[in-house]
């Protein structure tokens, strides 16, 4: 059993294939992605693999702290930043090879043309807690 | 009788319940769900009207529960009511063999992966709630319940009254106890309950040697992290926490499995246990001991992880120049093969290069409390240097 994150860029990945920006979808076709996305979840919580998945907004704001007394330091939004997150899900699986599976399923979402987008997608496994046999 | 103890009751009668209920012909799904229902009803109405019977009433209540589950279905279907075809509660016939070991086969039966056959164990043998499970791995609960319900789709069709294979069901209660997160529910310690139950249910020596293991690593518990969570390694514990009464126990499940002369990997991985227990420091510690047992472990196993083990082993027998020859014979994509190698060219002497291989095992570590053990191992080389 191992947890994964499947993360989701909308900048800092290499291209996708079928790389039309959304706004130039049509409605219907972001309804069939929207609709793509939710089946993928009840899919995988039906194989009871699902943990979570969330969407960030684009906008972020870089803070810091401002020493003693003040108040914290805010920076940004910073349009030229390199990598930005879209948003992720986390799935619990027998192996990475499964992680591995369902990245490339998630990853067929349709998108312009109803064609699968082929969107890079970063999958990140989890620290785990120590076994509890060491040796 | 308090909550606690009512729980203990409860959860050590439910695989014999539900073992009667499904020789009484109700299927194994709709019997567990049954049971579970009938372990809710007794946690409300025993605190107040304790039974005499706790297992003839628990029989009773699952069986009521299991025909309004059969009479709600048959209505939804149907729309008509065929219990009274159903048969009779009585007493059941005598089973051919015993019910819990059937649960424990039918729980780690070959066709669930790992992941199901830990849960549906714990839910079904353990009588846990599917809350629990869910709390215990870090999933919602509403994927613990699907994980359980297909892997109960996933058994429905396999017979109850043949034995399986005992080597199954030991790598589930193994993954129990090796994998628990730390949660409400302790898992390690649950894991140990359902190993001893299993125990009394079989007569087998891994089951001993696997009960033998659980019990000399849990007696390091409390020695095993320090206060702020960080691990505490083996050599730097305090042995005066460990608990020398699993110990002891271990020890003596374990010498009456080895007498049996049936050796498998389970009882070896355990009597390198015990050698640990046994040493009254770690300077004192029965290496050479160690490394024959890890030999005896290759030959039982062959697995890689265990060949650098008796490469540690080797090094801490006979130096660390030798540990790190026996190193070299080995893969190193191994995990933990570079921390493994940076403790011994720390031994031998060789800093810079212990720092810089405790640095890389740090980054390759699968989990935050050895990462950040390694991370301060690197640091304390580090800082020494540039003193």
């Amino acid at each position: 059993m191992a947890k994964y994150l499947l993360l989701k860029h909308y900048r800092g990945a290499p291209a996708s294939v079928n790389d039309v920006p959304m706004d130039q979808w049509t409605p219907e076709e972001i309804s069939a992605h929207v609709q793509y996305m939710r089946d993928f979840a009840v899919r995988l919580e039906g194989t009871g693999e699902f943990v979570d998945s969330q969407a960030l907004a684009p906008e972020g704001t870089f803070v810091q702290y401002g020493g003693e007394g003040r108040p914290p330091v805010t920076d940004g939004p910073f349009a030229e930043t390199k990598d930005l997150i879209a948003g992720w899900m986390v799935i619990d699986v027998d192996s990475y090879e499964r992680a591995i599976e369902l990245a490339g399923e998630l990853s067929a979402a349709p998108g312009a043309g109803g064609e699968p987008i082929h969107e890079w997608l970063e999958v990140r496994p989890f620290l785990t807690s120590p076994p509890t046999i060491t040796r | 009788m308090t909550a606690q103890m009512n729980e203990a009751l409860l959860r050590s009668l439910a695989p014999s319940v539900l073992g009667i209920l499904v020789r009484r012909g109700a299927d194994f799904a709709a019997a567990e769900d049954a049971v579970q229902d009938a372990l809710v009803d007794a946690v409300r109405v025993w605190p107040a009207d304790p039974p005499r019977d706790p297992k003839g009433w628990l029989v009773t209540a699952a069986w009521r529960r299991f025909l309004d589950a059969t009479r709600a279905d048959d209505a939804r279907r149907r729309r008509e009511d065929l219990v009274d075809n159903e048969p009779a509660p009585g007493p059941a016939p005598a089973p051919a063999v015993d019910d819990t070991l059937q649960l424990y086969f039918l729980c780690a039966h070959p066709s669930l992966t790992p992941t199901s056959a830990v849960a549906l164990t714990l839910r079904a043998v353990g009588g846990l709630t599917t809350r629990q499970i869910a709390e215990a791995y870090l999933v919602p609960e509403a994927t613990m319940a699907q994980r359980i319900s297909r892997a109960k789709r996933t058994v429905s069709g396999v017979r109850f009254d043949q034995p399986g294979d005992v080597a199954t069901v030991l790598r589930v209660l193994y993954l129990v106890f090796n994998e628990g997160y730390s949660g409400d529910v302790d898992l390690a310690a649950e894991a140990i309950r359902l190993t001893r139950q299993l125990a009394a249910a079989i007569d087998h020596p891994e089951v001993a040697g696997l009960l033998a293991l659980m019990l000399l690593h849990h007696a390091r518990r409390a020695a095993r992290t320090a206060p702020d969570g960080s691990l505490v390694p083996l050599a730097e514990q305090d042995r005066g926490r460990w608990d020398t009464e699993s110990i002891a126990e271990g020890v003596e499940i374990l010498q009456a499995a080895l007498a049996r002369d049936r050796l498998g990997e389970f009882q070896a991985q355990a009597a390198i246990a015990a050698l640990h227990a046994d040493a009254p420091t770690a300077e004192q510690t029965d290496w050479v001991q160690i490394v024959e047992w890890y030999d005896e472990l290759a030959r039982l196993t062959d697995s890689p992880v265990v060949r650098l083990n008796r490469a540690v082993a080797v090094g801490e027998a006979d130096g660390p120049r030798a540990g790190l020859a026996a190193l070299a014979a080995l893969d190193a994509s191994l995990p933990r093969y570079a921390a493994v190698a940076a403790y011994f060219h720390e031994r031998d002497g060789d800093l810079v290069t212990a720092a810089r291989l405790y640095a890389e095992a740090a980054r390759k570590a699968s989990n935050l409390a050895e990462r950040d053990h390694l991370t301060r191992q690197a640091a304390r080389l580090n800082s020494r240097r540039c003193r």
